[in-house]
């Protein structure tokens, strides 16, 4: 188990190096960030700026520097806001994961239940039209789902607000838009691994001790369905932060998925790195607790 | 008399589908309504792409000022001009999604086939040599796998300037490493099989058991996973226009159609709708071809 441990934290590790070389190369691959920084300057002035921050040395010495930096938050100042970077993302991030946090509840409510049902009755008009919603689901652009949310709530019904982000109400509709893109895959995850345990004996054996059927499918064959669960759970939790960035995009929610949209668009590069980096760290970090509740729910790798 | 009876089926490449399989993959393939109705639209679709110039009813960048926010055509006052409407320029909308098909397919299919190339090669190279050479390509798929990969596909595309090359590139590179994981799953657990041992006391070199042994066997699951990438390709490609870091050019892409609608959606809703339909039904259509190839190709679902 410590050896588990250990070994799981030294990979953690060499994926933030890895995480820290693709942000570093964000700006490698742009051509020249001194230009973008001072479009004006002659290029006289531009080679000395070059010259001090340092993009004249060998790209190795570069991304150790790099490395340094970030390890002490300091991504430089946005080129608009002229503000350090990191501060400027972070003070976004606690609206884009309650975003996340609320889509992913959403998604679980949803999930769960009607998984569930399509599982238990296998091959009903129910878990038909539940396999039909999984399919529209997923073909649909997050973005125009939310545009026709809009359209159907906000313009033609006028019961919820177009954007924003200052009531509970408005926090319907992006919720609901990114719970569309994170939905069909749990419930098609949860249907085949109920399915998969079902009819197995020991669901069987509780069925003949008496116990009402919702005890036996929740009590008993829930429970082992909720592994592969917990795996995926983790792993839309990127993809979610991926969709969040849309999402925001569409209601104007003032997160920071919406901050570094407007910022690769205006190519203001501390802050797409900043946020780059913070969200692929919390992915990273998400993934690292799914791991180790997995470790902890399956007793097989437990022992081992 | 053993050996003889051993050695023609090394002659075929071990594990590639006989003639009767094939044919029964397609029945069963075929038998399917839902994958009958995605294979009309997606043949609907290419053909809108490849023929776009002569079937589209207007030229998709002409605008008309007295022509703008033409409902369409049901509505009362639609024009049988313009079938699905104008925009807020006076461009015919139709013709427009037609054309964008044109985007869409490209992207999707040649996204697909960057991340077809890098990530089989990996993969066959991480599940055959293992070791270090396995240890270091899965940890940069892990690396991968950190980044929200629209997020990715962002940073880079409006880094490298946005074209349409540049976002073929950029969506192939961030989704290679579903191919690399499975392929490596597959040679790792054909590795160790008889055939590829048989293969190996004949004198085969090593590029010839992975090229004529191992790669065939993971043709199913890789023409499954790359049907279903395009779709997801044509999804990112879409997304990538909505936010504004598109093909850098005028023509007209589905994902930029919905982006530019959108502030217009309280006044003429035919805008975002439709071109968001296009994608709705390419995609739908694509899924319910690869999930029905799926259960076809997979021989353990009857």
């Amino acid at each position: 188990m410590l050896t588990l441990l250990v070994r799981r934290v030294v990979r953690l590790l060499v994926v933030l190096v890895g995480v820290s070389l693709v942000t570093f190369s964000i700006l490698q691959v742009s051509g020249d960030p001194v230009a973008l920084m001072m479009p004006e300057a002659p290029e006289a002035d531009r080679a000395v700026l070059r010259q001090n921050m340092g993009f004249n040395d060998p790209l190795a010495v570069q991304f150790v520097r790099f490395v340094g930096s970030i390890a002490r938050g300091n991504f430089g100042k946005s080129f608009f806001h002229r503000e350090e970077a990191l501060p400027l993302v972070l003070a976004r991030m606690p609206t884009t994961l309650l975003l996340t946090v609320l889509a992913m509840g959403i998604s679980l409510a949803l999930a769960i239940p009607i998984g569930i049902l399509s599982a238990v009755r296998r091959n009903s008009l129910f878990d038909h039209g539940a396999t039909l919603v999984v399919f529209l689901g997923t073909s649909m652009p997050v973005f125009w789902t939310g545009i026709m949310l809009i359209l159907l709530f906000a313009v033609q019904l006028r019961v919820l607000p177009v954007s924003g982000w200052e009531s509970w109400a408005a926090l319907v509709l992006p919720g609901f838009t990114l719970a569309t893109f994170s939905t069909p895959l749990l419930l098609r995850i949860i249907r085949s691994s109920m399915l998969e345990v079902i009819n197995l004996d020991y669901v069987r054996t509780a069925r003949a001790k008496g116990v009402s059927e919702w005890f036996v499918i929740c009590r008993h064959a829930l429970i082992n369905a909720a592994l592969p669960l917990v795996t995926v759970a983790g792993l839309q939790f990127g993809l979610l932060l991926g969709g969040a960035i849309i999402t925001e995009t569409v209601f104007a929610v003032p997160g920071a998925g919406r901050l570094i949209v407007g910022a690769i668009r205006q190519l203001d590069f501390p802050i797409v790195q900043a946020g780059v980096f913070v969200l692929a760290l919390i992915v990273v970090m998400v993934n690292f607790a799914v791991d180790m509740l997995y470790v902890y729910l399956n007793p097989q790798i437990r022992v081992r | 008399m053993a050996i003889g009876t051993l050695a023609p089926p090394l002659n075929v490449p071990a594990g590639a589908a006989h003639a009767d399989d094939r044919s029964r993959s397609w029945r069963k393939f075929a038998r399917n309504p839902a994958a009958i109705v995605g294979a009309l639209i997606l043949a609907v679709v290419v053909g809108a792409a490849i023929f776009a110039p002569w079937i589209a009813p207007h030229e998709p960048a002409r605008q008309s000022l007295i022509r703008r926010f033409t409902p369409p055509v049901w509505a009362a006052a639609g024009k049988s001009a313009h079938v699905l409407g104008t925009d807020q320029v006076g461009r015919d909308i139709l013709s427009r999604i037609i054309h964008g098909a044109r985007i869409s397919l490209i992207v999707g299919i040649a996204a697909v086939v960057v991340s077809l190339t890098v990530g089989v090669t990996l993969g066959l190279l991480s599940g055959f040599l293992h070791g270090r050479v396995d240890t270091v390509i899965m940890t940069v798929v892990d690396v991968w796998l950190s980044f929200p990969q629209l997020l990715l596909a962002l940073a880079f595309v409006a880094a490298l300037g946005p074209s349409l090359i540049t976002i073929i590139v950029v969506l192939g590179l961030t989704g290679w490493e579903r191919y690399t994981r499975v392929v490596r799953a597959e040679v790792l657990a054909l590795r160790e099989k008889d055939f590829v041992e048989a293969a190996r006391a004949m004198g085969a070199s090593t590029v010839r058991i992975v090229l004529r042994h191992l790669l065939p066997n993971t043709f199913s699951s890789i023409i499954v996973m790359s049907t279903l990438q395009v779709a997801q390709a044509i999804l990112q490609e879409a997304a990538l226009s909505f936010l504004g870091v598109g093909t850098g050019s005028a023509y007209p892409t589905w994902g930029q159609m919905i982006a530019l609608g959108r502030d217009f959606v309280s006044v003429a809703w035919w805008l975002p709708t439709f071109p968001g339909l296009a994608i709705l039904l390419t995609v739908l259509a694509i899924n319910l071809v690869g999930d029905r190839l799926r259960d076809a190709l997979d021989p353990r679902i009857g």
